[in-house]
């Protein structure tokens, strides 16, 4: 059901049928995608969408995800604003092209419904797919609601055009537990949105030599990819100018951190997607039992915004950071809470915790005993040198 | 869609200018440069080329120097069709939204070698062809994984040495006929494919223009002898791709809306012997070996003559 008033208008959208809403009003001229669960549902609302020539676009039916974003480079080289979506395996056998894809420079957008990667096979949720793009050059968006699905396709499209960006950008969001639940989401009008995120982007294509995707010798390859370096840095500032403008029209603020009772915590818990609001909740119990604990919420993963993480922690006792991958043979083993180590020039102890791995549920009651284990063992010897593996069968908490 | 693309008659027709140049890194003698150099002849500057990796790539795009004077680009080794497919997806649309000329005609052109087409670009090959994209696809088959240091494909001719195919005591290299890329892509109903060979440049210029003039896809194999691999002499090149056909090794031909054509009928044929004993990969050969591979050879000559309905292909002189 939609409720129109103003240019405004409200339905009930899950996160994919949001950010295939978003993607329809931008323009968009070229779609092409190959299905997988927990993705499907994006494309086949866009499908629909060119059918009934509400779209304009050229929809792409691929024989593969490989060929799926080969063919929106292709596009986008050839000046087209283009938006493909995958999960899981999907991103995995793209990976080769993502690399290409930041390396030439190319404002792709991509919508990344996460998921568990096989084996065993699993449809369900967890980082490990986006995790393993993260050193692909890509500005990676990780959202937590249906509404921040939308407004962020809308911003990634802007952010990504921008001439001192020119940067593939990924909104990425919880499968399942975000792709596939519906939340009232505000729409704002087509005009608005195109108005916000013009089509800037003119490709490569011009008359006579042009050479995209040359050889480079050892001479020139590095400033290539140095260039990404400073794209990144630009990406970080621009993203922050993006979300403000994007209150300054419509009146929303995500923010690229968002914090919950902060102000005054001891320990503090880092996360990513849709487990937010279940910590905000474990905040509330935990506070009201007298433990001054806060929430992060990371809204930008790539660029990593750790200025602004390092001064929300200024003073802060513990940051307890949730993965929901695994990096493999590591002590500390969250990537997410590796980088946080490495990045982060803060006394502040960290403690890294796996959960919710193959979408093993996590409720806001088990956020509340990591809170309570967490706060019972901070000050013993060696509590943050290896990672807790939250909720998996044989591993009891306070052991 | 009407296109401006000439047929030629003689060499004479096509035009003096060059949009493949050189300056570029191909081995000397390599028959790479001659075809592409005709491709864009005949296609002309309203051309974007997507080019697969391979020799023809890294050797014409060293940084910051280019042999192409149209557009060209080049993304991966097994994708130059799913390119291709974006960018004339793109061209269309943005011709419908007005943002490009739509009376401009613009010839999408992909270029992959026999393992980027055959092996690992198949997959990406029989979607491009399969949902009807108007892109020519051109392989240049030099029957082997070169750019790499000679290692076998799909379309290592039967017996042929390669760096992965030796010559042992028990193997003695290739074991497999070449896979027959011009049936699959006559599996795909693709309006125009044809065979051709630069030694017979008319005909494989002809080719180009037929394909270019098609609306949807087309693919054309192109016999690519290779001095570096196949181990002859530089000067040799054109000479050893004129044997090929005059031995029916290679037949050059094409399928017109499924319609057959052999374009360069041979009365008489030479022996096999001419073809192999120029080329250093065949230099293992026993006299059992090679009228093994004549044998063969004379199987697949009388396929294509009852497949065109009479003797477009004569026997040994
Ligand atoms: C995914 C991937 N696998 C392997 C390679 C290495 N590689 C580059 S070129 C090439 C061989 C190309 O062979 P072909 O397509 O026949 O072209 P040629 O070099 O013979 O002209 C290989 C194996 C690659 N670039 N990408
Ligand atoms: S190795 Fe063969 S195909 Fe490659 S450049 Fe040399 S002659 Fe040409
Ligand atoms: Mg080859």
């Amino acid at each position: 059901m939609t409720q129109v008033y103003k240019s405004k208008s409200l339905a009930t959208l899950s996160s994919n049928k949001a950010v295939a809403k978003a993607v329809g009003q931008l323009d968009v001229d070229v779609i092409a995608a190959y299905p997988i669960t927990p993705q499907t549902t994006i494309v086949e609302e866009l499908a629909q969408m060119v059918a009934n020539g509400e779209v304009k676009a050229q929809y792409i039916h691929v024989e593969s995800e490989h060929s799926a974003l080969s063919a929106v480079v292709g596009a986008s080289i050839a000046g087209a604003r283009t938006f493909t979506a995958t999960s899981s395996q999907g991103l995995e056998l793209m990976h080769e092209i993502l690399h290409i894809t930041s390396g030439l420079r190319l404002p792709v957008v991509m919508a990344v419904p996460t998921r568990a990667l096989s084996a065993p096979i699993s449809i369900w949720n967890d980082h490990s797919d986006i995790m393993n793009a993260r050193d692909t050059g890509w500005i990676i968006y990780f959202v937590s609601s249906a509404q921040e699905a939308y407004d962020t396709v809308i911003q990634a499209y802007r952010l990504a055009e921008d001439r001192e960006v020119l940067l593939p950008t990924i909104v990425s969001y919880d499968g399942f537990l975000m792709s596939h639940t519906y939340e009232p989401v505000v729409i704002e009008s087509s005009e608005d949105v195109i108005e916000f995120s013009p089509k800037t982007w003119k490709g490569y294509i011009e008359e006579g030599a042009v050479a995209i995707g040359t050889l480079a010798s050892p001479d020139y390859y590095y400033e290539f990819k140095y260039q990404q370096v400073e794209a990144m840095k630009n990406a970080l500032r621009k993203a922050e100018i993006i979300d403000r403008d994007f209150y300054k029209k419509f009146g929303r603020k995500n923010g690229l951190v968002e914090t919950y009772r902060t102000e005054d915590s001891e320990i503090d818990l880092l996360v990513t997607g849709s487990i937010w609001s279940s910590l905000k909740l474990a905040i509330d119990k935990a506070r009201s039992n007298g433990l001054r604990i806060g929430g992060l919420r990371l809204r930008l993963y790539r660029p990593l915004p750790i200025d602004e993480i390092e001064k929300i922690l200024a003073g802060k006792e513990v940051l307890v950071v949730i993965d929901k991958a695994i990096s493999y043979g590591l002590r500390v083993a969250g990537p997410l809470a590796n980088e946080i180590y490495t990045n982060l020039q803060s006394p502040v102890k960290i403690k890294s915790v796996v959960a919710g791995i193959g979408q093993r549920t996590i409720t806001n009651e088990d956020l509340y005993k990591v809170i309570l284990h967490v706060y019972k063992n901070k000050d013993s010897p060696g509590f943050t040198k290896h990672t807790l593996f939250y909720g998996v069968r044989g591993v009891e908490l306070d052991s | 869609m009407t296109v401006n693309i000439r047929i030629p008659r003689t060499v004479w027709d096509l035009p003096r200018e060059d949009y493949f140049v050189g300056g570029h890194n191909l081995c000397a003698g390599c028959t790479a440069g001659t075809i592409v150099r005709n491709l864009l002849k005949v296609a002309g500057p309203n051309t974007i080329v997507v080019n697969a990796t391979g020799c023809l790539e890294v050797s014409t795009s060293l940084f910051p120097f280019t042999s192409w004077k149209v557009p060209w680009i080049h993304i991966a080794f097994e994708n130059a069709a799913a390119v291709a497919s974006g960018v004339e997806a793109a061209i269309k649309v943005l011709k419908e939204k007005g943002k490009i000329d739509p009376n401009k005609k613009i010839n999408i052109i992909a270029i992959g070698g026999d393992g980027g087409t055959f092996d690992i670009g198949l997959q990406a090959l029989s979607g491009m062809l399969e949902r009807g994209h108007n892109v020519l696809y051109v392989v240049y088959d030099n029957e082997a994984y070169m750019n790499t240091g000679i290692q076998r494909s799909g379309a290592t001719p039967y017996k042929a040495w390669t760096t992965t195919t030796p010559v042992g005591t028990i193997m003695r290299g290739e074991w497999r006929d070449k896979k027959d890329i011009i049936g699959i892509a006559l599996a795909h109903k693709v309006p125009y494919i044809a065979t051709a060979n630069p030694a017979f440049l008319l005909d494989m210029d002809k080719k180009f223009a037929k394909a270019l003039q098609i609306d949807g896809p087309s693919l054309i194999h192109v016999l690519m002898a290779c001095t570096t691999g196949w181990r002859f002499d530089p000067k040799l090149g054109i000479k050893i791709s004129k044997l090929a056909v005059e031995t029916a090794v290679w037949v050059n031909l094409e399928y017109n809306y499924g319609k057959l054509e052999v374009t360069t009928p041979v009365p008489k044929r030479k022996h096999v012997r001419e073809y192999l004993k120029l080329q250093g990969r065949y230099s293992h050969l026993t006299e059992e070996e090679i009228n093994d591979i004549q044998e063969r050879i004379n199987r697949k000559v009388e396929e294509i003559n009852r497949a065109v309905g009479k003797e477009v292909i004569g026997p040994l002189a």
